[in-house]
C-alpha cells in the first residue's frame, strides 16, 4: 500500500509547494528558495516510485481509487504504468531544472516571483495528475485545468506578444478539450449502454468500449484524437506551438514543449489506442500522413525561422511527428521507441530551450540574424549548444539516437514508405540544426546584438576583431555556476540515455506490449530479430 | 401527509370543488405570498424613513423562513413529493409540489436571497435604486439624485418570487398563465427603477413589459387552441388527448407551438431573446441578477414541467423544432456574445447561450436529463449572480462601469475582484473544478444518452466559442494597462460580499463536490 502512498505524494507535494510559495509574496529570493526545495523533494519522491515500481508487476501500479461523484460513476482514481512512470520521472527531472535556470530571469513589472514559481508547482502537480489519472473523467478535468496556469504563466510572465499567444494557446486546447468531452460522455454512455450503468473507470472502459462496432469507435476516436493532435502538436493543428513557445518564458517553454505537449502523445498511447482499437487501425494510415508531414513540414519551417524559440517549437512539431510515426505503426520497438523519444525530446529539446535561453540572456534578441561568432567570447556555451543541437538531430551516442532509431527500424516494418519519408527528416535535423549553430555561435563577431553590446557598429575604439572581442568579453561573460549546474544535469543523462537506455526500456516495454495485445496487434515477424 | 384524491364522482359533481390542500407541501408558496403582501402594507403605512430597514429585514426573513419551511416538509415523516392544492376527484394535484418544484424551490429561495442582498446594498453610491420622487422642475430628467431610497423593490420582489414558485409547479396551464402574469408584472416594474441613467432603464421597462404582454398573449392563444384540442387545461389531460386519438392535430401542433413561444420567451432562449441584452443591460443590475437567476430557473421549470407531462408522448413530432432552437440559441448566444462591449449585454448573450445549453438537457425527455437541467439551473443560477454582484463594485462617476474597455488592468487595482470574476467567468465558460463544467457534463451526458449526440457537438462548439468573450475579459483584466481615468473598484457593502461569497463558493463547492446536489435534483420525477 505505499506504494499509492508514493503516487499520491507525487499529487500534492507539488500542490501544497504552489500553496506555499503563493504566500511568500515579500521576499522573491524565499520563494524562489523554497520553490526549488519542493521540486527537489518532489525528485526524490520520483525516484522512490521508480523504485517502487515493478516492470513485471500488473499493468497498473501504485494505484488508489476514491468515490468522487457516485451518480456519474467517478472515482478519484490514480495508478501509473511504466509510459505515466517515465514521463512523470521527466517532470520531476525537468522542474528543478526550469526553477534553477528562470533563477534570474528578469520578471515584467509588478509580477512576484511568487506567482511565477508557485504557477510552476500548480502546474506540475496538475501534469503529474494528468499522468496518474485512471479514470477517464478525472484524466479529462486535469487535461483542462492544467491550460489555466499555463495560460497565466504565458499571458503574464511572457514576451512582447503574449496576450495573443496565451489566447491563442487557450483556445486551441479549449476546442479540442470540447470536442473531446463529447467523446468522453460518449464512452460513458456506450458504456452504460453495455453495463447497465454507466463508468469513467479506465480499465473498464478499455474493457467495454473496445467491443463496440466500428463506426461508434470512429467517432469516439476523432474526438479524442482531435484533442490530443492538438496538444501534441500534428500538423495542420500545430499552428499555436510557434507563438506560444516563442512568448512564453524559457523555463515555461520547456515544460511546454517538454512535458505538456506529451499529454497529446502519450493521450494516443493511453486512450485512443486501447479502448478504440478497431477505430486506431482503420484510421492509422490518416494519422500517419499526419505525423510524417509534421516530420517534414515542422523540419523546413525550423530551417526558415529567424527567431530562435519559434526555431525550437518548430523543431518539436517535427519530433512530435516521429512520436506519432512510432504510436500508429504498431510495432512494440517502434512503440517503444515513441515513448522513449517522449522522454529524450523533453531532455534533449529542454536543453536546447535552456541554451537559447541563455544566448538571449546574453544577446537581449530572439533573433538569429542578430548574433555571430559568440564561440570567441563563450566558449562553454557554444559547447552545450552543440551537445543540446546533436541531441536534437538524433547524433549516435546521443540519447535522441536510441530512440529515433528504434522507431524508425521498428516502423519500418509494417509502413515501409512513411519510414523511408520520415528518415529524410533526419537529414533535415541535421541542416537546421548545424546550420543555427554555425550561424549565432561560428565566423568573426558580428549582428546587432552582439555589436550592440560593444557600443554599437559605428562606436570609437579598435575595429580590429581582437579590440572588439576584448571589448566584449567583459560584457558578454561565458555561463555562470548557476548556468552550469543547470545544464549538468542534462548533459549526464543526453550522454547516459545514449549509451544505456536499457534501465527506461526496461520499464517502458511491458506498458506497451500490453497497449499492443489490446490494440490485437502482434509484431510481425522480423528477420534478423 | 398524501391527501387520497380518488374522490368519488359525487363530489366531482357538486356545483363547488373544495380543493384538498396540503398546507405543509405548500408552505413556502405560502410563506412568500403572505409576508408579499405584509411588505405592501408596511410600505403603505410605515413612516418613509424607517421603512428600508423593516422592509430588508421582513423580505430576507421571509426567503429563510419559506426555505426552512421547505427542508421541515422535505425531512418530514409526510409523504414527500406528492402534496400541492388538489381539485376532488382529480388525481394530480392543481399545483403540485413533487421533486422537481421542491429542488426548484429550494434553488429559486436560495437564489433570490443572494439577490435580495444585492438589491438591499446601498453602501454603494447609495443603491441603486431610484426614489419615485420625480425630478424637481428645471432638474436634470436623466440623472438626478433623488432624496431618500426606494422600498417599493421589495414588495415586487416578493411577488416576483412567488409567482416563480407557482409558475413552475402549476399542473394546470390556467394556473400557470396566472402565475406568469404575478411573475411578470412585478419585474417590468423593476426594470425601471434604476437610479442613474434613467432613460436606459426606463426603455428597458417598455420593452420589457411589451414584448412580454405579447409573450403572454402567445401563451394565452396557446393555451385556448389546446383547450380546444384536449377539453381541458390540465396537463394531464392533455397528454392523455395526445395518446392515440382522431383529434385535429392542426390544433395541437399550433397550440404547442404557441404555448411553448410564451415559455420559451421567458427563458430568453434564441430566437426568442430579443429583450434579453436590452433589459439585462437597462435594468439595475441587482434586479438584473435576480432576472438571470431566478426567472431561468422559473422558466425552465414550466418548460420542463410542459413538455414532460403533456407532449411526452407528442415527443418525436415537436423535438426536431427544438433542436433547432436550442442550436439557435446556442449560436445566437456564442456568436453574438463576441461582439458586445458592454459587460452586461455581454452577460446577456451569455445567458441565451447557456438557456440553449439548458435546453439541450430539457429536450432530452429523461430523469437523467430532468436532474442534469436542474442541477444545471442551480449551478448557473449562483454563478451569474455573483458575475452581476462584481459588476455592480466597478464604477467611475456615472455609476457602473459596464464598457469593457473600462475594465482593462482591474488586476493590477483589486486583484481581489479580478481573481473571483475571472473564476466566475472560467465557470461560464465551463472549465472543469467549477460548477459550470459539472452543469455541462450532466446536461449533456443525458442528451448523448438519448441519442442526440450531433446536438451536444454543436453545444461543445458554441461553448468554444463562448469561451473566447470570457477569455477577452480576463485577458484584459489581467494582461492590458490600466486606462488613466479608469473606474475605481468600490469597497463592497457587507451585503453585496455576502452575495458574491454565496455564489462563488456555490460555483466551486458545486464544481468539485456535486455529488449531494446531483442526489437532491434526482430524487424522483413529476407526478402524474
Amino acid at each position: 500500500m505505499s506504494g499509492s502512498v508514493l503516487l499520491l505524494a507525487l499529487l500534492f507535494l507539488p500542490l501544497l509547494g504552489a500553496l506555499v510559495v503563493a504566500f511568500l509574496r515579500s521576499d522573491d529570493r524565499v520563494a524562489k528558495g523554497v520553490a526549488l526545495g519542493f521540486s527537489i523533494a518532489e525528485l526524490a519522491l520520483v525516484i522512490a516510485a521508480w523504485a517502487a515500481y515493478d516492470p513485471a508487476g500488473d499493468r497498473i501500479q501504485l494505484s488508489s481509487s476514491a468515490e468522487w461523484i457516485p451518480q456519474f460513476g467517478v472515482h478519484f482514481a490514480v495508478g501509473v504504468d511504466g509510459i505515466a512512470l517515465v514521463m512523470i520521472a521527466l517532470i520531476g527531472i525537468l522542474v528543478p531544472i526550469v526553477i534553477g535556470g528562470s533563477w534570474n530571469d528578469r520578471l515584467p513589472e509588478e509580477r512576484t516571483a511568487a506567482g511565477f514559481y508557485s504557477l510552476i508547482l500548480l502546474m506540475q502537480a496538475l501534469m503529474v495528475g494528468v499522468f496518474a489519472a485512471t479514470d477517464v473523467l478525472l484524466f479529462y478535468v486535469l487535461f483542462e485545468a492544467v491550460l489555466v496556469p499555463m495560460y497565466f504563466l504565458i499571458g503574464r510572465f511572457g514576451g512582447a506578444r503574449r496576450q495573443y499567444a496565451a489566447v491563442k494557446f487557450f483556445l486551441y486546447s479549449l476546442l479540442g478539450g470540447l470536442i473531446m468531452l463529447a467523446s468522453v460522455i460518449g464512452v460513458y454512455v456506450v458504456s452504460g449502454n453495455q453495463l447497465g450503468s454507466g463508468t469513467f473507470d479506465w480499465e473498464t472502459l478499455v474493457a467495454t468500449v473496445s467491443t463496440a462496432d466500428t463506426s461508434t469507435q470512429i467517432w469516439l476516436f476523432l474526438g479524442f484524437f482531435i484533442a490530443f493532435a492538438i496538444k501534441a502538436p500534428l500538423v495542420p493543428l500545430h499552428t499555436w506551438l510557434p507563438d506560444a513557445g516563442a512568448e512564453a518564458p524559457i523555463g515555461v517553454g520547456v515544460l511546454l514543449v517538454g512535458v505538456l505537449d506529451k499529454i497529446g502523445t502519450y493521450g494516443f498511447l493511453r486512450y485512443c489506442l486501447p479502448m478504440f482499437p478497431d477505430a486506431s487501425r482503420e484510421l492509422a494510415p490518416l494519422v500517419l500522413v499526419l505525423a510524417v508531414a509534421g516530420v517534414i513540414y515542422g523540419a523546413l519551417l525550423a530551417v526558415g525561422q529567424d527567431d530562435m524559440k519559434r526555431f525550437v517549437s518548430y523543431t518539436s512539431v517535427a519530433h512530435f511527428g516521429f512520436i506519432a510515426l512510432g504510436v500508429f505503426a504498431f510495432t512494440s520497438q517502434a512503440q517503444a521507441g515513441a515513448v522513449l523519444y517522449m522522454v529524450n525530446h523533453g531532455i534533449a529539446t529542454g536543453m536546447l530551450f535552456l541554451v537559447v535561453g541563455m544566448v538571449i540572456a546574453r544577446g537581449g534578441s530572439r533573433n538569429i540574424s542578430d548574433y555571430g561568432g559568440l564561440a570567441k567570447l563563450t566558449p562553454v556555451l557554444a559547447g552545450m549548444f552543440v551537445v543540446a543541437g546533436l541531441a536534437s538531430l538524433a547524433l549516435p551516442g546521443t540519447n535522441s539516437f536510441v530512440s529515433e532509431f528504434l522507431v524508425l527500424i521498428g516502423a519500418f516494418p509494417t509502413q515501409p514508405v512513411f519510414t523511408v519519408i520520415a528518415a529524410v527528416g533526419m537529414i533535415l535535423a541535421a541542416l537546421y540544426v548545424l546550420w543555427v549553430y554555425q550561424r549565432v555561435m561560428q565566423g568573426p563577431l558580428r549582428g546587432n546584438a552582439v555589436l550592440g553590446l560593444a557600443g554599437g557598429p559605428g562606436a570609437a575604439g579598435d575595429p580590429s576583431s581582437e579590440g572588439l572581442a576584448a571589448r566584449l568579453a567583459s560584457k558578454v561573460p561565458d555561463l555562470s555556476r548557476r548556468e552550469l549546474a543547470v545544464l549538468a544535469p542534462l548533459v549526464a543523462l543526453v550522454l547516459f540515455l545514449g549509451v544505456y537506455p536499457q534501465p527506461v526500456l526496461d520499464v517502458i516495454t511491458p506498458s506497451v506490449d500490453a497497449t499492443l495485445t489490446e490494440l490485437g496487434v502482434t509484431d510481425p515477424v522480423q528477420e534478423g530479430n | 401527509m398524501f391527501q387520497a384524491t380518488l374522490g368519488s364522482q359525487d363530489v366531482a359533481q357538486s356545483a363547488v370543488n373544495i380543493p384538498e390542500i396540503d398546507w405543509q407541501a405548500i408552505s413556502p408558496v405560502v410563506v412568500v405570498f403572505v409576508a408579499a403582501c405584509l411588505s405592501v402594507l408596511v410600505e403603505a403605512f410605515l413612516p418613509r424613513e424607517r421603512r428600508w430597514s423593516v422592509q430588508v429585514t421582513l423580505s430576507l426573513l421571509t426567503v429563510v423562513v419559506a426555505g426552512l419551511a421547505l427542508g421541515l416538509y422535505v425531512n418530514s415523516d409526510a409523504v414527500v413529493g406528492t402534496g400541492g392544492i388538489t381539485v376532488a376527484g382529480q388525481a394530480v394535484p392543481l399545483f403540485s409540489a413533487d421533486y422537481p418544484a421542491l429542488f426548484l424551490w429550494g434553488t429559486l429561495l436560495a437564489l433570490s436571497f443572494g439577490a435580495l442582498l444585492l438589491i438591499a446594498d446601498r453602501s454603494v453610491d447609495g443603491g441603486a435604486f431610484a426614489s419615485p420622487v420625480p425630478p424637481a422642475p428645471g432638474g436634470d430628467p436623466v440623472q438626478y439624485q433623488a432624496p431618500g431610497r426606494q422600498t417599493e423593490v421589495f414588495p415586487l420582489a416578493l411577488f416576483a418570487l412567488g409567482g416563480m414558485m407557482v409558475f413552475l409547479a402549476a399542473n394546470d396551464l390556467l394556473t400557470m398563465f396566472v402565475a406568469l402574469e404575478v411573475l411578470s408584472l412585478p419585474l417590468y416594474l423593476m426594470c425601471g427603477l434604476a437610479r442613474r441613467r434613467r432613460l436606459i432603464s426606463q426603455e428597458s421597462a417598455v420593452k420589457y413589459f411589451l414584448l412580454g404582454a405579447f409573450s403572454s398573449a402567445f401563451f394565452l392563444y396557446g393555451l385556448a387552441l389546446l383547450y380546444g384540442y384536449a377539453g381541458s387545461v390540465r396537463l394531464v389531460d392533455i397528454a392523455a388527448a395526445t395518446a392515440g386519438t382522431d383529434r385535429p392535430e392542426t390544433l395541437l401542433y399550433a397550440g404547442f407551438g404557441l404555448l411553448v413561444v410564451g415559455l420559451l420567451f421567458k427563458a430568453s432562449i434564441g430566437p426568442f431573446h430579443a429583450w434579453t441584452p436590452d433589459v439585462y443591460q437597462g435594468a439595475p443590475t441587482p434586479v438584473t441578477a435576480f432576472m438571470a437567476a431566478c426567472t431561468k430557473v422559473a422558466a425552465f421549470g414550466a418548460i420542463l414541467r410542459v413538455l414532460t407531462l403533456a407532449f411526452e408522448a407528442s415527443s418525436w413530432e415537436w423535438r426536431g423544432v427544438l433542436w433547432a432552437v436550442a442550436i439557435v440559441s446556442m449560436l445566437i448566444g456564442a456568436v453574438l456574445g463576441l461582439t458586445q462591449t458592454d459587460m452586461k449585454r455581454m452577460i446577456a448573450y451569455s445567458s441565451i447561450a447557456h438557456a440553449g445549453f439548458l435546453l439541450v438537457g430539457a429536450i432530452a425527455m429523461t430523469e437523467d436529463g430532468l436532474s442534469g437541467t436542474m442541477f444545471y439551473l442551480l449551478a448557473y443560477g449562483f454563478t451569474t449572480l455573483a458575475a452581476f454582484g462584481i459588476i455592480t463594485l466597478v464604477r467611475d462617476g456615472n455609476g457602473e462601469a459596464t464598457h469593457l474597455s473600462q475594465w482593462a488592468g482591474l488586476a493590477k487595482r483589486s486583484p481581489l475582484v479580478a481573481v473571483t470574476f475571472a473564476f466566475l467567468l472560467l465557470a461560464l465558460a465551463g472549465i472543469p473544478m467549477t460548477s459550470g463544467f459539472m452543469g455541462k457534463l450532466a446536461v449533456f451526458s443525458a442528451a448523448i444518452a438519448d441519442g442526440m449526440a450531433p446536438l451536444v457537438v454543436v453545444a461543445l462548439l458554441a461553448s468554444a466559442i463562448a469561451a473566447f468573450f470570457y477569455l477577452r475579459v480576463i485577458v484584459l483584466m489581467y494582461f492590458s494597462e490600466p486606462a488613466q481615468d479608469g473606474p475605481t473598484v468600490s469597497v463592497p457593502g457587507a451585503f453585496t460580499t455576502a452575495a458574491i461569497t454565496l455564489g462563488v463558493v456555490v460555483t466551486l463547492l458545486l464544481g468539485v463536490l456535486p455529488a449531494f446536489a446531483l442526489d437532491w435534483a434526482s430524487v424522483g420525477g413529476f407526478v402524474s
